[in-house]
């Protein structure tokens, strides 16, 4: 069995699964990211200025990733678990941004 | 279970020790992993995709509508002289986006009650229940005071995109709350071991999964202008 468990190197993972006290400090941090989030589409000199769209996908993008990497346990799972979630979404995200560019309004500004 | 034991919430063998190899073990790949957790990471995988297309068909339409209501600006049919405000209500979507969030952690703590022994699964269960049924709810509204403002499916490119990427995403999230119902009455009905944290973990990962295409919607569709 040890064999087992070195193969796939799983015991440490276990041992540092989160505890309900890390589901809440997460959960928490996930509020306040989104309270951010609302709180900057009332400002309007901050969404008229051109950190407004990169602070918020980056800021979606954490929030995205703190629950992948704490609620899903990504974090903590076996690397195929992690291969089969993270390689369709970086084809979904190449896809996006090159539909974008053949497409959207990234497009347009290039042919202008 | 002497020789191995499937873990509860990552589907994989470890054990006290003894003969039994992984592949020995009823649902497991000769990796040692439950087939059941690789099937739901390879459709969530499959989803990411299903999401993406819609959010990109969302946003290349995005601001090509020939007609209102906007999204973000008000707008004055010539016809008519009628007036639509911008549709998006944004303090009502971002308390949604709050309950879908408390969800995740309501369902998480649910998984985390069922491989500790906790006793509280069956609460934390009916509590993701209801916050998700709380989301469908605001959903509910949201298109309700849509399609009473002028916007319908088929109205512009606008409401098309919008109707039926958040559309997805509700029959998602409606699916979901079905799968819950599941666990909990499974629960009530002779409790949820240890030995079931697999199960539960199968219905967490889709559900925090819908959580995290949200959190990319919100973004995209209701706070970039």
């Amino acid at each position: 069995m040890a064999n087992a468990a070195d193969a796939h190197g799983h015991d440490a993972a276990h041992e540092h699964h989160p505890t309900a006290g890390t589901y809440w400090k997460v959960g928490i941090i996930l509020t306040i990211i989104t309270v951010w989030e609302v709180w900057a589409y009332y400002i309007p000199s901050l969404v008229a200025s051109r950190i407004f769209i990169p602070m918020l996908l980056i800021l979606s993008a954490v929030k995205f990733a703190i629950v992948v990497m704490f609620y899903m346990h990504l974090k903590y799972d076996h690397k195929l678990f992690r291969a089969l979630f993270t390689g369709p979404l970086l084809v979904a995200m190449a896809t996006v941004v090159g539909l974008l560019f053949l497409f959207g309004k990234v497009a347009v500004r290039l042919a202008a | 279970m002497t020789t191995a034991t499937l873990t509860a919430d990552h589907g994989h063998t470890h054990g006290a020790g003894g003969a039994a190899t992984p592949e020995h073990q009823p649902h497991h790949t000769t990796l040692g992993l439950d087939h059941r957790k690789i099937a739901i990471w390879a459709f969530i995988g499959s989803e990411c995709m299903l999401f993406i297309s819609l959010i990109s068909t969302y946003l290349i339409y995005k601001g090509k509508s020939l007609v209102g209501p906007y999204p973000h600006e008000k707008w004055t049919d010539p016809n008519t002289g009628e007036t639509f405000n911008a549709i998006l209500n944004i303090p009502v979507t971002s308390a949604s986006t709050f309950v879908l969030l408390m969800s995740s952690l309501a369902m998480v703590l649910a998984h985390n009650a069922v491989i500790n022994r906790t006793g509280k699964a069956k609460w934390w269960l009916l509590t993701t229940i209801l916050l998700g049924t709380g989301f469908l709810g605001f959903q509910a509204y949201e298109f309700t005071s849509f399609v009473h403002e002028g916007l319908t499916i088929k109205t512009n490119l606008f409401g098309s995109s919008f109707f039926t990427l958040t559309g997805f995403h509700g029959a998602h999230v409606t699916v979901g709350v079905l799968w819950l119902c599941t666990l909990l009455a499974i629960d009530l009905k002779r409790g949820l071991k240890p030995e079931d944290g697999l199960i539960v973990d199968l219905s967490a990962l889709y559900w925090h999964f819908v959580d995290v295409v949200w959190i990319a919607i919100f973004t995209l569709v209701y706070l970039i202008p």
